[in-house]
């Protein structure tokens, strides 16, 4: 448990990290929405913030000033009216006007939010148990959300498994994925960097590890960026693949490659060793037991763990699992 | 509201007993509880269950947010993490927040306060605590052989596919809603049909009154959840296919049907609060509750406005943008008569005579954090910035600052308010500031910095989380503990009173409604001669006077 805590406190490069915001409340912005709902949430927390010490400083006001001396004295309340009309209309109709124009403010930002311009950049986000995969025009899958400054990108979602919710802070905007329907946001970044992208509705397990990277490119870079992967792509060792695969298709979720246990077996120094699984059963980890424990995981689950590894039957392809195998040997 | 002229000194006196034993030592043994017809001991055995679950539900959120306080796994594992989320939720909504205020405290109060021998039906109020019994006993089998790690909210498909025990937990649910249920058709009945001669409707306590709006909602929405949870239940067995879009279903009519319920379940937690808020409010500032008729039917409209907003828990699940932005309107609509309320309290403090003892820091405390919880509410109504906010830990703050701070806050108060009266026995009062003052520290501790971490972008149900959100994290769990040291040190002095507290007065706080023209405890029928009412339920203060020898109010000569 100690070296858990102080794992735990070391960070981990991996994870995105949100760049310093100029807004005391709000994270950095980046996209067009941010002004809006800044502005709105802004406004929405000075005027919280008058009402709420409007009622307290009354109220202690009243509190200190009409303190009774001691129950002994049996002291009531004066004969004052508990009811009036004009002051009642008063406190009725002004926060009913305050609501009637943030209704109007939020009503206009949400349609603005959900409705997204024609010409846009369309990128497909999948979401599964535990990772997001976004899909570029052509045809390019990677597990980073990487889109060109000041451009308009529509993301449309989809889910294989269960809810998901596709949330990315800094352009203030998120929608569910919904398995057996397409949703969408758009948004235009305007800012370069780098911000985490979240899933934001309750999926499982490592639903807190569905962490992914936004990545917004300085002009022309995201172009470069595209052709610089696709030619990496195509002449990779498989190890590398391997690698590339373990990043990218969620595995690094819950398998560790330094032996520290996730919720599943480290990978390192897995090849050749002898498992035994739930039912007493034992096989030696070999090119079968790896291309079988990707496609039919719950057919032999390791004794000690939980059995919560979705299956990757029809995800990967040969050449892909080929690579993990290959990873997997490399790590002794 | 009468005239206060009418009212002579002996109205407000106690009505004797006639030298019946009260109903704590009327019968003896563990079947004369198991099996009692009597409204108070019903009450009482709602109430013990009630703050058990609550410990039980305390303790997962204790163990929540001591994982918490680093990120990575440290004490418990993810599924345990998600498996103590999911119990507390569940926990503390269907055990501890819905029948806390109406099942345990109204059961005692509510024929008191009209006069009556009991509720309308009381074997029906019977068979509600032990159907009560038996949904708490299936959240527990959930427990022993695998708990449900869904949320409280058991959205599909992740449900319908999870290997933990959803079932016990779903039909745990299901059970539950009839409990519900029958005490809302009965505390309906009790009201039109229990009323003492003269007490009209607009002489009722509003305490009465927010347990009859709760009531309607109970016995209207509960259904709903009854069908859905059943639905789920089905699915999960044979693959009905309603809900699994593998099979051809909606998962978003889930969130519908689950929402159409659980948003006016949010009404059966705080509605009840609002009742016993304004019993507090002018018991304690000696004078007449400002705006009664406001108060009172708003919160049958708050109950009746309250199915059509269920929409707004869905801003981002793909529901069409009129649908949000009607159902967004309708909630701008229901923060109005909400926010009207806490002026009607602070008003009735205007020239009052204010005592402040336990029952009133707990409603102190209840309109400085429902404030808050009712101003944030406003943030997560405006559409577009709850899209930003919609499951983080904004949320996460904004509902536990209204249902902890407050339905349980005033669930606090009221306990503190009755305890005389249902176990005849004062507490220790010094030890009970300290424990209020304790609580609300812990709540606002606890629960503030959630509201910056939501903002910033954390969402919820987040077993881990970016280094960057540590502090926030860390000073949340230091509110969690001292909440919990503010409870243990409740329970502690509240289980010594019992035994060794000093004997309470018939009506130690000098109310005027009528628990407090009932012995402490109360015989056990109640009152032996039906009082016969000729005043509003805040009249008369001016004719109670403190009597030092009993420490209670007694009718001024």
């Amino acid at each position: 448990m100690i070296s858990n805590l102080l794992a735990s406190t070391a960070t981990d490069a991996s994870l995105p990290k949100s760049p310093p915001s100029n807004d005391t409340w709000m994270p950095i912005d980046a996209s067009t929405f941010a002004s809006h709902v800044d502005g709105l949430y802004d406004f929405l927390f000075w005027l919280s913030v008058v009402a709420a010490l409007s009622i307290y400083g009354v109220m202690f006001y009243f509190i200190v000033k009409y303190r009774a001396k001691s129950r002994e004295a049996s002291e009531v309340g004066d004969d004052v009216s508990h009811h009036n009309t004009a002051l009642e209309i008063t406190w009725s109709v002004i926060p009913l006007l305050f609501c009637v124009g943030i209704f109007v403010s939020g009503f206009k930002g949400y349609v603005d939010l959900r409705t997204a311009p024609r010409e846009a950049l369309e990128i497909h986000a999948q979401g599964q148990k535990w990772k997001w995969l976004f899909t570029y025009p052509n045809g390019h899958v990677d597990s980073e959300l990487h889109v060109p400054v000041d451009q308009d990108v529509r993301i449309i979602i989809q889910s294989v498994d269960v809810l998901h919710s596709l949330f990315i802070p800094a352009f203030r905007t998120k929608m569910d994925a919904v398995p057996g329907r397409y949703t969408d946001l758009w948004f235009r970044a305007t800012k370069s960097g780098e911000f985490p992208v979240f899933c934001a509705e309750y999926c499982g397990t490592s639903h807190s590890d569905m962490i992914a990277k936004a990545v917004v490119h300085e002009p022309g870079g995201y172009d470069a960026w595209m052709e610089e992967i696709v030619a990496r792509l195509d002449n990779m060792p498989p190890v590398e693949l391997g690698k590339l695969m373990y990043d990218q298709q969620g595995c690094k979720t819950c398998h560790s490659v330094d032996g520290s246990t996730l919720v599943g077996p480290s990978w390192q120094g897995l090849w050749g060793k002898t498992r035994t699984f739930a039912d007493g059963s034992s096989a030696v980890v070999d090119e079968n037991y790896i291309r079988n424990s990707i496609n039919d995981p719950m057919s032999q689950v390791v004794q000690g763990f939980a059995p919560s590894m979705p299956t990757y039957q029809g995800k990967l392809s040969d050449k892909q699992i080929n690579g993990i195998i290959e990873y997997i040997k490399s790590l002794k | 509201m009468s005239s206060t002229a009418t009212i002579s000194p002996s109205d407000l006196g106690v009505i004797p007993s006639k030298a019946e034993e009260n109903y704590l030592k009327h019968d003896k043994g563990i079947l004369s509880w198991i099996f009692t017809l009597d409204h108070k001991r019903i009450g009482l055995m709602y109430l013990v269950s009630v703050l058990a679950s609550f410990a039980l539900g305390g303790f997962f959120a204790l163990a929540i947010r001591a994982e918490l306080f680093f990120p990575g796994p440290t004490l418990i594992t993810h599924d345990q993490y998600n498996q103590a989320m999911t119990l507390h939720g569940a926990v503390m909504v269907f055990l501890v927040i819905i029948p806390g205020i109406p099942a345990a405290l109204g059961n005692i109060i509510l024929p008191l306060q009209l006069g009556a021998k009991d509720v309308a039906f009381p074997r029906l109020n019977l068979m509600s605590y032990h159907l009560w019994v038996l949904g708490a006993l299936f959240f527990i089998a959930s427990l022993v052989i695998s708990a449900a790690d869904t949320g409280w909210t058991f959205y599909v498909p992740y449900s319908t596919t999870t290997p933990t025990a959803v079932i016990p937990a779903a039909f745990g649910a299901f059970i539950l809603g009839f409990s519900s249920i029958f005490t809302g058709l009965n505390f309906i009945t009790t009201v039109h049909k229990l009323r003492p001669p003269g007490m009209t409707w607009f002489r009722l306590p509003l305490f009465v009154w927010a347990l009859y709006s709760t009531a309607v909602i109970q016995v209207l929405a509960t259904p709903v959840i009854g069908i859905t949870l059943l639905m789920l239940i089905v699915e999960r067995i044979v693959g009905l296919g309603i809900f699994d879009p593998a099979l051809g279903g909606d998962p978003v009519l889930f969130q519908h049907f689950f929402w159409f319920y659980s948003h006016p379940a949010v009404y059966i937690m705080i509605v009840p609060a609002f009742g016993v808020v304004s019993e507090i409010i002018a018991v304690f500032s000696r004078k007449e509750i400002f705006g009664y008729k406001f108060i009172a039917l708003s919160s049958v409209a708050i109950a009746l406005l309250g199915f059509l907003v269920w929409g707004h828990h869905m801003f981002t699940s793909g529901q069409s943008v009129l649908a949000g932005t009607i159902f967004s309107a309708i909630t701008f609509l229901i923060a109005i008569p909400t926010a009207i309320k806490i002026f009607n309290w602070v008003s009735t403090m205007y020239r009052g005579r204010i005592h402040l003892d336990t029952p009133m820091l707990y409603a102190i405390a209840f309109l400085w954090v429902f404030t808050i919880g009712g101003l944030t509410g406003i943030f997560l109504s405006t559409m577009s910035v709850d899209v930003h906010l919609h499951d983080t830990y904004f949320v996460v703050a904004h509902f536990h600052y209204v249902m902890m701070g407050g339905a349980i806050t005033s669930f606090m108060g009221g306990l503190h308010y009755w305890w005389p009266k249902f176990i005849g026995r004062m507490y220790n009062e010094k030890l009970a500031r300290i424990g209020a003052i304790l609580v609300f520290i812990g709540l606002n501790v606890t629960f503030f910095p959630q509201f910056l971490l939501g903002t910033r972008g954390m969402p919820r149900r987040y077993y881990n989380y970016l280094p960057e959100f540590q502090e926030l994290h860390q000073l949340s769990t230091i509110g969690a503990f001292t909440l919990g040291i503010g409870f243990v040190l409740t329970a502690i002095y509240l289980i010594q009173s019992v035994r060794k507290g000093p004997k309470a007065a018939a009506n130690p706080w000098g109310g005027t409604t009528l628990e407090w023209q009932c012995e402490s405890p109360p015989p056990y029928y109640n009152f032996h001669d039906t009082p016969e009412v000729n005043r509003g339920p805040y009249d008369g203060y001016q004719h109670l006077k403190f009597d030092k020898e009993i420490q209670g109010y007694v009718p001024a000569e």
